[in-house]
């Protein structure tokens, strides 16, 4: 199979995921956050076309649509690499040396917090509390947390983690809600 | 009520235990214990036990078994995250029980617990936590607990419904539907004292009188849970879903049951996938088992609840923001009233309860208000969990009676201060509360003393801070998080924390003055009296309660342009002491930016221009040669 026959495969099944996600909220009031949440997951981030598709799945307007997507940080207007780094900010990371943990990935990764990677396979985010605070300072990479950083272990376990995607296993990739079973 | 007339049927597990495995296994799988590779220690229990060849490892509900067998369970937070990750081992062998937990526990220790304590009878003592006979140095941390919020959490197989049916499940619904009428619920909620445990703190069962007083041309009510923990640095909401998220069920049940609704929402933020995916097990199993849905256990009384995900807004735990959050649009909070019993969600009375006040509704419905209500301090009563993290020894979930004093909960139950570093202060409440002295670590916990002090007890979180950790860094952290997750709505607040957060930002890089300290003071009350919300009306709590307790620190960064805990950048250096320095290399090793030259055995030199504070070459040197000043 050619990249290009596999790429349009790809598309294919994204727009067959999203057919069935607009079915399954037909006729449902308040339906315009989770199908904004529906279409991040299924194509990464929300490009103007889906916005427009969606915001007309809802009956509402599209500027309405804009107007909650920019408001909840989750929603992303911009395409997102494939493995997510959360740096966890909460008060108990916080005091425990989080920013300087930011850094060292930051220096690492050679990207700031809110940028992906050139090769887009890692974006780097902060963010505030991912209820791990008896484990702080606590970095997600994925939906998997990894608690008692240093800024030393905290590159030790991304480098890790490059490691195992370089070898072809790096789980399920950004968690919106996915997680590995045992 | 039509409930007497009908005969109900008593929820029982629907797959009831074919062996008492002699060998029990419990691992946390909470976020905390996963965060500290507990699935992985759980792997190597499973291969561990089936390698001995000894125990065969079953599923207890699934299958029988002839000879010796073990089962490995995953339960959620067990409490002590401090030493996460937590395995709980049971043995019944020859008449006689042990029942131990293990903390800390590595893929390699599992190995060598099974050979020598499972296997050859044998605790290992120095890896224990707790046991059922002998002390251990973690004693404090569970013996002042008394568990009715988390009764299940921890022990349970969150995933499991006939785990939660068998351990009293479902029952106080059933008592509910059967003997009780929507008034007595009421009543019993109320006489329980039981506030709500999100950070009001307004009483329970009041909230529920209120609702059932309204109804809607249509007959449609809501019922709400509010799971939308957005606090930094609390999780008994998170560890309480994830752990037992039927006991949060059932509790929006009877709630719901008390008012008169029939429709329920569960607003979760997506920051918590684990607790996601253990609400959608859970619930589906509820549904297939007939405990939430129509005609619950055979009665007339039908609750249907549907899972929203939060996308991402502190603001929304607001409960007019969250109403408008669910029906879709921005989550910004509007004025009240009219208050949601009367009109909430879509226009329909509406009642709104947190995740931990619903936990433990069951249980006061199944061992009575008079029990609730016995436990506590003057007007807050029952117990209340508090999430213990930051530079405490002990970090994790505690659940204790209210009134126990700030100094048994972090001294006590948390074990004190890390590394035997100086305590400065406990933040009480996140962004909404304050940080607390040394000087109140006597006053008891509860809501009215809490509130005198200008914190809140808020939704239990406390964070423990040294002498490393700067008291205006801190006020700074908590401002630039309510100034992002300011809505907009009201100018004071949307200008008014930005406003505040430039000059914290200001005093912390060494350039504040004395008036800026009065301008913060006034821009406080500005912020206070002219926003809507709780968001933005408790916003300037940390700046007040840091100023108020702590306001040496304050003028220090701005006369002497000093940070004595050595956090804010631009008024530290380091150096190192050339008296003390022994030529090691590991503070250059260490360097993330090659600032610190010398050769092996000779004295090392700091680059100041290069130097960006990091602090790590302090953090690493073993003789204190490099000094912060």
């Amino acid at each position: 199979m050619t990249t290009e026959a596999a790429f349009g495969d790809v598309q294919a099944e994204q727009e067959e995921q999203f057919l069935d996600l607009i079915d399954h909220y037909k006729g449902e009031r308040g339906s315009l956050v989770p199908l904004l949440q529906g279409a991040q997951g299924i194509f990464g981030y929300l490009p103007q076309e889906v916005m427009v598709r969606v915001a007309e799945a809802a009956g509402e307007p599209l500027s309405k649509a804009l107007g909650v997507a920019t408001f909840y940080s989750q929603f992303r207007l911009h395409p997102h690499a494939k493995h997510t780094i959360r740096c966890c900010h909460g008060t108990a990371c916080h005091v425990s040396g989080a920013t300087l943990i930011s850094q060292e990935i930051e220096r690492h990764l050679g990207i700031h917090a809110g940028e992906n990677t050139p090769d887009m396979l890692y974006a780097l985010e902060e963010v505030h509390c991912v209820g791990a605070c008896g484990m702080a300072p606590v970095v997600m990479i994925n939906d998997r947390a990894h608690g008692k950083l240093t800024p030393d272990k905290a590159v030790e376990v991304v480098k890790h983690f490059q490691a195992e995607v370089a070898a072809g296993d790096g789980g399920p990739v950004s968690g919106d809600g996915r997680e590995d079973a045992e | 009520m039509m409930a007497a007339e009908r005969v109900l049927v008593k929820p029982a597990p629907q797959n009831p235990r074919l062996t008492v495995p002699e060998v029990d296994v419990r691992i946390c799988l909470g976020t905390g214990g996963v965060a500290a590779g507990s699935r992985e220690v759980l792997k190597a229990f499973k291969e561990g036990l089936a390698r001995t060849n000894v125990l065969a490892v079953i599923r207890p509900r699934e299958d029988d078994c002839a000879g010796r067998c073990a089962s490995v369970t995953g339960t959620g937070c067990q409490g002590l995250c401090a030493m996460d990750p937590l395995v709980e081992i049971h043995l019944r062998r020859n008449g006689s029980s042990q029942k131990v937990t293990y903390g800390q526990v590595t893929p390699a220790m599992a190995d060598e617990i099974i050979a020598q304590h499972i296997i050859g009878g044998e605790p290992i003592s120095k890896w224990l936590v707790l046991t059922d006979e002998g002390p251990t140095e973690f004693d404090s941390f569970y013996a002042s607990q008394e568990k009715l919020t988390l009764r299940h959490v921890g022990i349970i197989d969150p995933e499991d419904i006939d785990d939660y049916l068998e351990a009293d499940g479902y029952q106080a619904l059933y008592k509910v539907l059967s003997q009780m009428t929507p008034e007595q619920v009421i009543d019993e909620i109320q006489a329980s004292g039981l506030r709500g445990r999100g950070g009001a703190g307004f009483p329970t069962g009041q909230k529920w009188r209120f609702a059932a007083g309204y109804s809607s041309p249509d007959g449609v009510k809501y019922f709400i849970c509010n799971g939308d923990e957005g606090d930094p640095g609390a999780f008994m909401d998170c560890s309480a879903l994830e752990g037992d998220p039927h006991a949060v069920f059932e509790g929006m049940a009877i709630g719901a049951y008390a008012i008169g609704a029939t429709t329920g929402y569960m607003y979760v933020r997506a920051e918590y996938p684990l607790a996601l995916r253990r609400i959608k097990i859970a619930m589906k199993a509820a549904e297939e088992r007939g405990l939430i849905g129509d005609n619950i256990m055979g009665s007339d009384f039908s609750f249907h609840i549907k899972l929203k995900e939060g996308a991402g807004a502190f603001v929304c735990g607001e409960e007019t923001a969250m109403m408008q959050s669910i029906e879709g649009n921005r989550g910004m909070p509007r004025l009240r009233p009219p208050f949601p019993a009367e009109s909430g969600l879509w226009h329909r009375p509406t009642n709104i309860n947190n995740v931990e006040t619903l936990a433990v509704v069951p249980w006061i419905i199944l061992n009575g208000a008079e029990a609730f209500a016995a436990r506590g301090y003057e007007k807050s009563r029952g117990t209340k969990v508090f999430a213990l993290a930051g530079k405490v020894n002990r970090t994790g979930l505690a659940e204790v009676p209210m009134g126990r004093t700030l100094r048994e909960v972090i001294f006590g139950i948390g074990g004190g201060v890390k590394h035997g570093k100086a305590f400065k202060a406990v933040q009480m409440g996140g962004p909404s509360g304050g940080c607390l002295p040394e000087s109140l670590l006597d006053l008891p916990v509860d809501y009215e003393t809490i509130n005198q002090t200008g914190a809140i007890v808020g939704s239990g979180g406390m964070i423990v801070i040294d002498q490393d950790n700067c008291i205006v860094d801190t006020a700074r952290y908590f401002l630039s998080f309510t100034q992002q997750e300011s809505c907009g709505k009201c100018p004071p607040c949307r200008i008014g924390t930005k406003r505040m957060l430039g000059v914290l930002d200001k005093i912390c890089e060494g350039k504040g003055t004395l008036e800026d300290i009065a301008f913060l003071e006034e821009m406080a009350q500005q912020v206070r009296v002219g926003s809507l919300c709780g968001l933005g009306t408790t916003a300037p709590n940390p700046v007040l309660t840091a100023l108020k307790y702590f306001r040496d620190e304050f003028e220090e960064h701005v006369l002497e342009k000093k940070c004595r805990a050595g956090a804010c950048a631009a008024l530290t250096t380091y150096a190192i002491d050339p008296a003390t320095c022994t030529g090691c290399r590991a503070c250059a090793r260490v360097c993330p930016v090659q600032a610190i030259t010398g050769e092996r055995k000779e004295i090392h030199v700091i680059d100041q221009a290069l130097c960006i504070k990091c602090g790590a070459c302090f953090e690493k040197c073993r003789f204190d040669a490099v000094r912060r000043s």
